[in-house]
């Protein structure tokens, strides 16, 4: 059974990308041993760091609880196999710019016991919606996507909207990635128990899961699933194969055809996007009480010798995983956490395979473009810009750094896809420079807010001083006022007063 | 094991300015053979001409502005620049005139703005209407065309060398023999003189739509412009918009009084449209940049062309209606701007 393509939303622009999956989707998934060290860094997710629990040299079990989320926004963290935490330091992740994090880092004794948990085996539809969201935050669950938000904060953001559609995100646009297509074929079944889940803890009746036309195979299995269960508030749906359509917004715009306004969430708009791993991940967890201790991920490019998709332990290193999956070709000279268009560059492999860890990428470098020249404004940018902005004038104004007609042309509407650095014939890296641009308004905004605040705080002491000086000058007048009006008695009255006072100090 | 670090995406981008403005000369290449077939060797002096003085305005200027000269030269704007303002040249001319033209285009119009990417005007239009000011004269000897049954006389190969580098021709040969005006003049001036279009139409360098030879050439300029259509170098919203500016007048003001308008086939046909709705017009650095901008400036060329063409004192308006709407371009894309998706239309923001 197929679905058909709906007619959908319009999305503009994006690109037609050589899709690069067949190699990595030959075999299934291989699931990657237990390494001698995991590596578990305390922040996996968006927003404040998890707290380690646990101490040097204490023995942990596979699904333990090692670092709990902490503040509004956060996520725990949970070893993936049993051992020693030999130590908590930090250790290179594959973030952006590059630092080291703090992490909880555990040798394997190799046994992999598991936890026991008390409340094994509860049936969520028994539970309280506030329950279910509680023990989904326990589970350590983020988007697994990329944008590892957490999951559980997420549905409680939503509940507080009017939410009518849960659309789950089995799009995986980027060229490369494999994962989740890999998911859908072998655990469709999960992925639809999740989906279940997340309709009872929003109480809403409509689900749609949404494919890319160029993964058959998943649309088939996704299909006898759904058939078989018989589910008619979860219906599949196949969207064209265009980079970016599985950008949550995009997506969004693409199924439903309502345009997440600027600045705001699906959820301002009805709906709910979750990867179709993070609902398997649910399943998991809900059901099976297996919290987010491991997740597939796809290695490939020209820099491996055998692009594979692999399950892998939280905190196993890349340089493990890739050992196991067949090792480095001599063409290993970039590594990529992620995808080739929005991925992370790492300069090591020994950074750990995290929750937000879909694809690790190693490529040849890439050949040499020529010199970086004018732009010529022929508009490429902005034919291809699925968000509709003119990067051609954005790239005018981050020039000029003027940051008012950057706002005003919708920079921070910018989802960094990098569909206008790929079409530009001058070979000018605008995402990168957008980047540049976006962190200097934050800054500044930062720092007017700072200023603010400082201003704030001297204006509201000025205003006291003020009135302290307004004050005393009421008593003072009042005083002479009344001083005024005695008569030469009681100003005699009031100067022996004053004398007896100062004769009692002295 | 270390890694280089590089900046996302990792995907480098297949094409360049350089390929962009190569594509734009292949696509030339047929029209230049037409026009040398038709109307001599000429057209080629002309365009070695123009384009040694445009590449070397453009190192000149490259090296005052202390960039790189070879970034400049080999990304072949200068040549485009050149090969365009060749289009737009009669055969015969004297070499001075054709280096006038391509020095203004490239060291005036396009680097005193800033060089490539900067210029506001479009270079060859710039130059060619220099030439109009300063040199009207040559302009107006445009060879006949080599047609089978018009046996106007034809320069060899030597001779028209020799006129382009002195400016003048052998002994036995007058200009009277050798050049006629264009069809675009023929049509003026016999309007002007209160004769009708059908009167017009009969005299023998008139062909089918245009004039003949200058339609032919003007076939080989579309299919040239249709390869880089396909070829994704072009929008359709600029050749689409010239031609709806200068057609839908026409052939209102055809049906109206068939008598005293020449037919829109004939403005299609009969100057530079083509040529400008493909080629000239369609210069991204000097043309509107969103999509309805670029179809508004186009139209807006074609009906500056009708304009010019039915009230101007020139025959044809292409290079001035090109040079109007540049300086339309900033207001034009000011108020052309795509609606960003989650964005109200009045601009604020939404939620």
């Amino acid at each position: 059974m197929s679905a058909p393509t709906y007619d959908l939303g319009k999305l503009h622009g994006g690109l037609r990308l050589p899709g690069n999956k067949a190699e990595s989707t030959a075999q299934s998934i291989l699931d990657v041993p237990i390494p001698t060290q995991l590596i578990h860094p305390i922040t996996q997710h968006v927003g404040d760091p998890a707290q380690p629990v646990v101490s040097i040299g204490e023995r942990v079990l596979k699904g333990q609880l090692i670092a709990e989320s902490e503040g509004s926004l956060g996520a725990p963290v949970h070893a993936s196999s049993s051992g020693k935490v030999v130590a908590i330091e930090p250790w290179p992740v594959s973030r952006r710019n590059g630092e080291n994090a703090p992490c909880i880092i555990i040798e394997c004794d190799g046994q992999d016991e598991a936890v026991q948990r008390a409340d094994a085996a509860l049936d969520y539809t028994q539970l309280s919606h506030a329950d279910l969201l509680q023990k989904i935050l326990q589970g350590g669950i983020v988007g697994l996507g990329g944008a590892v938000f957490p999951t559980a904060q997420k549905l409680m953001q939503a509940r507080t909207c009017k939410i009518d559609h849960l659309l789950l995100n089995g799009v995986e646009c980027e060229s490369y990635i494999s994962c989740d297509d890999m998911l859908m074929r072998e655990r469709a079944e999960e992925i639809v128990s999740g989906a279940q889940i997340l309709m009872h803890a929003l109480e809403i009746d409509v689900c749609f899961i949404a494919v890319e036309s160029d993964k058959p195979e998943a649309l088939n299995r996704l299909g006898e699933v759904l058939a078989t269960i018989g589910d008619a508030r979860i219906v599949l749906k196949q969207v064209p194969t265009i980079y970016p359509s599985g950008g949550e917004d995009q997506l969004v715009q693409l199924v439903t055809n309502r345009e997440v306004p600027s600045g705001g969430l699906p959820s301002d708009v009805g709906c709910l996007v979750q990867n179709v791993g993070t609902s398997a991940a649910i399943h998991d967890w809900i059901v099976d009480n297996v919290p987010l201790i491991s997740r597939i991920t796809t290695i490939t490019g020209d820099g491996v010798n055998k692009p594979v998709n692999v399950r892998a332990r939280m905190g196993t290193t890349i340089a493990d995983i890739i050992e196991f999956a067949g090792g480095y070709s001599d063409n290993a000279e970039q590594l990529i956490v992620g995808g080739p268009m929005t991925g992370k560059s790492v300069t090591t492999d020994r950074v750990p395979l995290v929750k937000a860890t879909n694809c690790v990428l190693v490529m040849s470098e890439s050949p040499s473009v020529g010199p970086e020249m004018p732009c010529i404004r022929c508009g490429d940018c902005a034919a291809v810009c699925p968000v509709q902005l003119l990067p051609q004038q954005l790239f005018w104004y981050a020039c000029a750094d003027d940051e008012s007609k950057l706002r005003d042309f919708g920079l921070m509407d910018c989802i960094e896809c990098g569909c206008c650095d790929l079409v530009c014939p001058s070979h000018i890296p605008l995402t990168a420079d957008f980047r540049v641009a976006k962190g200097r308004i934050q800054e500044l905004a930062d720092e007017k807010a700072r200023a603010a605040r400082a201003r704030h705080r001297f204006e509201a002491r000025n205003d006291r001083l003020e009135r302290e000086r307004e004050d005393r000058a009421a008593e003072l007048t009042q005083q002479k006022e009344s001083a005024k009006q005695a008569g030469p008695a009681e100003i005699a009255e009031i100067l022996k007063r004053k004398k007896q006072q100062s004769e009692d100090q002295q | 094991m270390e890694f280089a670090r590089r900046e996302a995406p990792y995907i480098r981008p297949q094409n360049s300015v350089s390929a962009l403005m190569l594509h734009v000369l292949v696509a030339l290449v047929p029209a230049a053979m037409a026009h040398v077939w038709f109307f001599g060797p000429g057209f080629i002096f002309n365009l070695l001409i123009a384009a040694i003085f445009a590449a070397a305005g453009e190192a000149l200027m490259l090296g005052f502005r202390n960039r790189k000269p070879e970034t400049g030269l080999t990304d072949f704007s200068a040549l485009v620049t050149a090969a365009l303002l060749a289009f737009a040249l009669p055969s015969l001319t004297p070499w001075w005139v054709t280096a006038t033209g391509a020095l203004f285009a490239v060291v005036i119009a396009k680097h005193l703005y800033g060089g490539l990417g900067f210029n506001i005007f479009n270079p060859a239009m710039a130059g060619y209407v220099v030439i109009l000011v300063a040199f009207p004269m040559h302009l107006n000897l445009w060879v006949a065309p080599r047609m089978g049954d018009l046996d106007y006389q034809q320069l060899s190969v030597l001779q028209t060398m020799a006129f382009t580098l002195t400016g003048s021709l052998p002994d036995a040969i007058n200009f009277d023999a050798l050049t006629r005006a264009t069809p675009l003049d023929v049509m003026k001036s016999g309007l002007n003189n209160a004769r009708t279009v059908a009167e017009i139409r009969a005299i023998p360098i008139m062909g089918d739509f245009g004039g003949r030879g200058w339609e032919w050439i003007g076939n080989f300029v579309a299919m040239g412009g249709f390869w880089l259509l396909v070829k994704k170098i072009i929008r359709w919203q600029i050749p689409v918009g010239v031609g709806l500016g200068l057609l839908v007048p026409a052939t209102i003001m055809y049906m109206v009084e068939p008598g005293s308008h020449a037919s829109p086939g004939f403005h299609l046909f009969g100057g530079a449209t083509i040529l400008c709705a493909f080629f000239i017009a369609t210069d991204p650095v000097s043309a509107a940049t969103s999509p309805k901008g670029r179809l508004i400036y186009g139209i807006g060329i074609g009906l500056l062309i009708y304009s010019i063409r039915l009230w101007g004192s020139y025959a044809d308006g292409v290079a001035f209606a090109v040079l109007l709407m540049n300086m339309a371009v900033p207001a034009i894309d000011r108020y052309t701007r795509p609606h960003i998706v989650g964005h109200n239309d009045n601009g604020s923001r939404h939620g």
